[in-house]
């Protein structure tokens, strides 16, 4: 059944050249001679948006520093009770080998839609970790130790539907049918382990609508991580993966994730320049009220000739403002809008997801800075948070979480 | 790594694919032990090799469950050029049998597969749900999803081959079972 898209001559062919068999988990040899014969026929394959694909092998996992692709899914699962460190090694083997296939355009292993895995869309899933899997496992002491509940915030009105979690699997993809698809397999092979404890969907521009990778703009218009670390710098590599010497924090990151509801109907209420004021930028460029460009730096000292600052110091932009690279955090954030209320009322907002090395050192001094006096508190509400170890990614053949489980 | 991870088409190195096609889902010769974990970590690297057979099993699994019947699944590729029969199949976990899927009074049921599973020459067999299937009469201890099973397929020349297959979660392969069991049927996993 899943051998149907490989049974090709010329794939059979692929799997004999290698010659020689292994004794290894029929895990790991099978993913490895689909992926290999696969590559045969991707030749002959045009390049769409469809046929992208992102790795899902290799010592960082893939969905952090990649490239935000236009769908995303974030589910939380809770562990059912008792499940010990080697009921968690076989669920995360067949999550891990679900995830390796789709993540190529193969379907899984007993994949029902066969058909819906051959265009995998830069598919990538993201293992993360939360407190209670180092507790089911025992391991609590390899957790890192800045993944704990965060602290109450004034500005919070958490609601348990949208906290909390034991794992979580984010699913993102630029086409929403790979999304659900993945969703649907990896769910399926999850039961046996867990429940779903909630499901968060988000968007941003689709793939091709502009040109490069420019910063997302949210539904209040703004534009949302002009301030992260460049994809591909060193900046990028310091803020969000841990050096630490135990292999299971090694290459490994920190995920903080907050549903923030943002009310459209009191936003409306604005003028322009109240709303450049809230944020300290300008709506069109997302340059900062000093400067002319994006990437322009604000200078927080310009005052204007009636002796204010042109940045006010209540705005978003002078509150989350970070200079040293080892303070900063990447924002991977979605947009999410559900059905309005009868009344019209917008039911929108963002799904914040803050990578950081350090959840203690990175986000909590910013976070702190922003509910202690952000202008922009007055339109957006923290309805939903949980943290996440982000482990580190695994070699052809082995697993996510082999570091900490195996 | 993954900062470098730029989208583009599919594509490997031809020696990274040469490798991964060395790590064929196939044990040939080593007896295994039933739903044993495999080892932590171990990948392709770790892995001892043995001579291609001529026959191999692609994307092995077969169905979680904790009693009873279950099936086990996968492509039998054929790398010979002669036909090759499958005349039985073994499991340290249960009483196997070869089987089919027929139509009988109106509906689809499964029996033995009289002559056994042909494999035609360069050829290849997939065994599925609804389908061609390694049936497991009776599993005397649960198969949990994730667990790796042992299985050793036997050939009309006497050859053998084994191959380990993971348990997956499956509702679906309901089949009723028609000669000498009509009470039988295949369980939803758990």
């Amino acid at each position: 059944m899943t051998g149907r898209g490989t049974g090709r001559p010329v794939s059979r062919r692929g799997l004999l050249t290698g010659g020689a068999l292994t004794a290894s988990g029929a895990l790991a040899g099978a993913v490895a001679a689909t992926v290999a014969t696969r590559d045969h026929s991707a030749a002959a394959t045009a390049t769409t948006v469809g046929t992208l694909v992102e790795p899902f092998h290799g010592t960082r996992q893939a969905g952090v520093s990649t490239a935000a692709q236009a769908h995303a899914c974030f589910v939380a699962f809770t562990l059912r009770p008792d499940p010990d460190r080697a009921v968690l090694g076989r669920m995360l083997r067949l999550l891990s080998d679900d995830a390796a296939r789709l993540t190529q355009g193969q379907p899984a292993l007993a994949d029902t839609e066969a058909e819906l895995a051959v265009l995998p869309a830069r598919l990538t899933v993201t293992f993360g970790f939360g407190p209670g899997l180092y507790r089911a496992a025992g391991l609590a002491d390899r957790r890192p130790p800045s993944v704990a509940e965060l602290p109450p915030f004034a500005v919070d009105r958490l609601q348990p539907a949208w906290s909390g979690g034991d794992l979580l699997l984010q699913i993102c993809a630029d086409d929403p049918v790979t999304v659900a698809h993945a969703q649907r397999m990896l769910i399926k092979d999850s039961r046996p382990f867990a429940t779903v404890r909630w499901v968060q969907r988000g968007f941003r521009r689709s793939h091709g609508t502009q040109q490069g990778n420019p910063t997302q703009r949210n539904l209040f218009g703004q534009l949302d991580g002009t301030a992260n670390p460049r994809p591909g710098t060193p900046a990028l590599d310091t803020a969000v993966w841990s050096t630490d010497e135990a292999p299971w924090l090694r290459n490994g990151s920190t995920l903080v994730l907050r549903r923030i509801r943002m009310d459209l109907e009191k936003w409306d209420l604005l003028g322009r320049t109240d709303r450049e004021l809230a944020v300290g930028r300008r709506l069109d460029t997302g340059a900062p009220l000093t400067g002319q460009a994006e990437h322009d730096p604000p200078d927080f000292a310009a005052v204007n000739g009636a002796g204010l600052t042109v940045i006010p110091d209540f705005s978003h932009l002078s509150r989350a403002h970070v200079t040293e690279d080892r303070q900063r955090i990447l924002r991977r954030p979605y947009n999410y809008d559900e059905a309005p209320a009868a009344d019209g009322t917008a039911d929108s907002g963002l799904i914040f997801a803050s990578y950081q090395a350090d959840i203690t050192e990175q986000f909590l001094p910013i976070q702190r800075r922003l509910a202690e006096r952000d202008l922009l508190n007055e339109w957006t509400t923290p309805i939903g948070s949980a943290v996440f170890a982000i482990p580190p990614g695994c070699p052809p053949g082995g697993w996510i979480g082999q570091q900490l489980l195996g | 790594m993954r900062t470098a991870a730029t989208p583009g088409p599919r594509r490997r190195p031809a020696a990274l694919t040469t490798l991964m096609a060395t790590v064929a889902a196939v044990v040939l010769g080593s007896a295994g032990c039933g739903s044993s974990d495999p080892a932590p970590g171990a990948g392709p690297s770790s892995a001892a090799t043995t001579p291609a057979g001529p026959i191999t099993v692609r994307d092995p699994w077969v169905k979680a469950a904790d009693r009873g019947m279950t099936a086990a699944f996968g492509t039998l590729v054929n790398n010979s050029d002669t036909d090759i029969t499958v005349v039985s199949a073994s499991t340290p976990v249960s009483p196997m049998e070869l089987h089919e899927m027929t139509m009988k009074d109106g509906r689809m049921v499964m029996q033995p597969k009289v002559g056994g599973i042909v494999v035609k020459a360069k050829g290849s067999h997939v065994l599925e749900p609804g389908g061609d299937h390694l049936m497991l009469l009776n599993v005397t201890a649960p198969v949990k999803a994730g667990d790796e099973l042992t299985f050793t397929l036997t050939f009309a020349d006497g050859k053998t081959l084994q191959f380990s297959a993971v348990a997956k979660p499956f509702t679906g392969a309901g089949e009723s079972y028609d000669p000498g069991h009509p009470s039988m049927s295949m369980s939803p996993a758990t």
